[in-house]
């Protein structure tokens, strides 16, 4: 089932060649090239002759904001390397996410959800990651694995939040009844 | 506040005042300076993921809280190291999380000690503020049918402790010569134990399976894998990551009766999404033509597993000699209700299936650890709220014997958490009397040395912990597990 929202603002939906291209970008550190083609979409300066090279800060140094929300609801705001995976991030900042399989998709202990306005601009998850969160409580249309979400400059003040400890932790809400 | 307060009456009213403010976002930090506060002794029973959660949020909560974890085996970790399949390292990584836990100042591991034999409950509660039961479930469900006894029958616990080296069942020497197999059971265990059978043997010998096993395994005849649940489709116990394994075995092909998934897609409507996609998945194998790679594979498989549905064990039956099995009996049942409260019930119908081999994974079983411990024999769990032991002030519990033998370790790590919780809340609403010094294993050694038993430490365990890598490393495994329990405890003290 899909299950991607439409986006909030009125930009017009980055195809997933871009987003990909971003998220390769991100990941492989590479400065002003286009991995695939289109149009990469990281904050270039406006330039009215596009074919003139402007010089631009590599992408590892790009430093962005980040508010995770804790599991007692306080917002602690933090700033972010691009190429950075949420869960280390939170590790580096104290924050209690676990990540138990230390971000091999075999656990669902870094269950975040992802804050409205940058839900889509994550690269969809992979059919590892989508197994994975089927074994999250309280899932979300807007969960997401901490591991799996790599910072991008796009992702600037994105929100992540802990999932509520509650007492049911079975997989799906599941209540074992005898049979 | 009056110069003539006494500097009792003064710490004390400091102390309240302290916990007041310093309790923030569930954190409960309280900063005890080690002259007023005698620190908190808590002990836990078993040293599996249950244990060592709890112990993790407890230590990082409090910073008067000392912990000793107690366990049975010379070595630490429980189910991540006996349980977890071989072809799942990733899932193991936990232990690095508990192995920097058991290095804490505060925390102290003691292998090869038994509680409930070479230390009694009595003594644990006299010397600590807390004692926390987090030993798990080491028996497993029986099926109750006849035949059950029958050389050729395992549990699904035992087999798997085989193939991981559990020291219990290194001489299980399970019979592999046969080229049917019935798992009764559709669990996330089921699935493992087919998984093992099955898979190619240039990818199992690159894990950390068991040398013997290994070789069992890889001499094996089995052809078909039958994997037997009560009720239908929609109850399947394993999960979507697992299935797909299965789906994705190399040199095998998945065979499902379409007939199983009639009318179960209008089902699927209003369901959950995890129960959704598994069952999606489990419907796009039955019902439709496989594609371009997997048809390939499909036809060229030479072994095949299946998930057979409606179908409860009646009787094992004997081969001719009366010594092993030949076979498994069923009842065909029929679903009574709908979703996860479907209830299998009788047809009067019955259905034969001949085997070699069958492993019964119809689940794990905890087993009372004292007699001054309540446990509820029916749940098979010891009763509790929230993890605070039903009657019995300053006793706690975590994991599976809280709560049942079901959960991936995601579900076990929450649970600690929540028993962890409990535990400080007593300490700082004073439901657990902290201000009486405990001796916590100061009181224990003596005990131990006068009964004979060597605990091991966590360093103890480290020497065993490298031994097994070296060798691992010397035939491409990530380690070769000992397996006798006197040669770690020789190599522990050495």
């Amino acid at each position: 089932s899909n299950r991607r929202r439409p986006a909030l603002t009125a930009e017009p939906i980055p195809s997933s060649l871009d987003r990909a291209a971003v998220s390769c970008n991100a990941l492989f550190r590479t400065a002003g090239t286009r991995l695939v083609g289109g149009k990469t979409r990281r904050d270039a300066p406006n330039t009215a002759t596009p074919h003139k090279r402007a010089i631009r800060t590599p992408q590892s140094q790009i430093i962005i904001n980040v508010v995770f929300v804790d599991r007692s609801g306080q917002r602690i705001p933090v700033k972010a390397k691009v190429g950075d995976n949420a869960l280390h991030l939170a590790h580096k900042h104290g924050i209690d996410l676990e990540g138990a399989c230390e971000a091999s998709l075999a656990c669902s202990t870094c269950h975040v959800y992802v804050s409205d306005a940058f839900y889509d601009k994550l690269p969809e998850p992979d059919e590892r990651e989508e197994d994975m969160l089927d074994m999250a409580p309280l899932l979300q249309e807007n969960s997401r694995l901490g591991c799996q979400v790599i910072l991008t400059p796009e992702l600037d003040g994105i929100e992540l939040t802990l999932p509520k400890i509650t007492r049911n932790f079975y997989v799906d809400g599941h209540k074992p009844a005898s049979h | 506040m009056s110069a003539y307060c006494s500097r009792w009456t003064l710490r004390f009213l400091n102390r309240l005042c302290v916990s007041g403010l310093a309790k923030t976002n569930n954190k409960h930090v309280q900063h005890f300076s080690s002259q007023t506060s005698p620190s908190v002794q808590v002990c836990i029973v078993g040293s599996g993921p249950a244990g060592f959660y709890t112990a993790q949020h407890l230590l990082k909560s409090h910073k008067g809280i000392h912990v000793d974890i107690f366990e049975k085996l010379p070595v630490p970790f429980g189910l991540v190291r006996f349980g977890v399949a071989p072809d799942h390292p990733e899932v193991k990584n936990v232990i690095n999380t508990f192995t920097q836990t058991a290095h804490l100042e505060r925390c102290e591991f003691f292998g090869n000690v038994t509680i409930g034999s070479d230390i009694t409950m009595e003594e644990l509660k006299m010397a600590y503020h807390a004692v926390i039961l987090c030993y798990g479930a080491e028996g497993s469900r029986s099926l109750g049918v006849p035949g059950e006894k029958l050389s050729g029958v395992y549990s699904a616990k035992d087999f798997v402790g085989w193939y991981n080296g559990l020291p219990a069942n290194k001489d299980l020497n399970p019979d592999l010569s046969s080229d049917a197999v019935v798992i009764l059971g559709q669990g996330n265990v089921a699935l493992d134990v087919a998984r093992i059978l099955l898979s190619p043997v240039e990818l199992l010998k690159k894990t950390d399976i068991t040398q013997a096993s290994l070789d069992s395994v890889a001499a094996c005849k089995i052809k078909r894998v039958v994997i037997v649940g009560r009720r239908g489709p929609l109850q399947v116990a394993c999960t979507i990551k697992e299935l797909r394994e299965m789906v994705n075995l190399p040199g095998t092909k998945p065979v499902l009766d379409r007939r199983d998934f009639e009318g179960i897609k209008d089902a699927l409507k209003d369901i959950a999404r995890p129960r959704k996609r598994l069952t999606e998945l489990l419907m796009k194998v039955a019902m439709e033509e496989p594609s371009g790679r997997d048809a390939e594979r499909w036809a060229a498989a030479s072994r095949e597993w299946s998930l057979r549905f409606l179908r409860s064990p009646i009787k094992i039956l004997p081969t001719a000699d009366g010594k092993k099995v030949a076979g498994i009996r069923f009842a065909v049942t029929t679903l009574e209700g709908s979703g996860e409260n479907a209830k299998a019930v009788l047809t009067g119908q019955e259905e034969e299936v001949s085997c070699g081999l069958i492993v019964n994974s119809i689940g794990y079983k905890s087993l009372p650890i004292d007699d001054g411990v309540p446990f509820d024999e029916t749940q098979g769990v010891i009763p509790n709220d929230m993890g605070r032991v039903c009657q019995t002030p300053g006793l706690y519990c975590s994991g599976w014997v809280k709560r049942g033998p079901t959960g991936v370790i995601a579900t076990t790590m929450n649970d600690s958490f929540e028993t962890a919780r409990c535990v400080l809340e007593d300490i700082d609403s004073r439901v657990l009397d902290c201000s009486m010094a405990k001796p916590g294993h100061h009181a224990l050694r003596g005990l131990l040395e006068k009964r004979g038993v060597t605990p091991v430490s966590f360093s103890g365990w480290e020497k065993i912990d490298a031994l097994e890598v070296t060798r691992g490393d010397e035939i491409g495994k990530p380690r070769e597990k000992l397996l006798d329990v006197q040669e770690m405890l020789q190599l522990a003290r050495a």
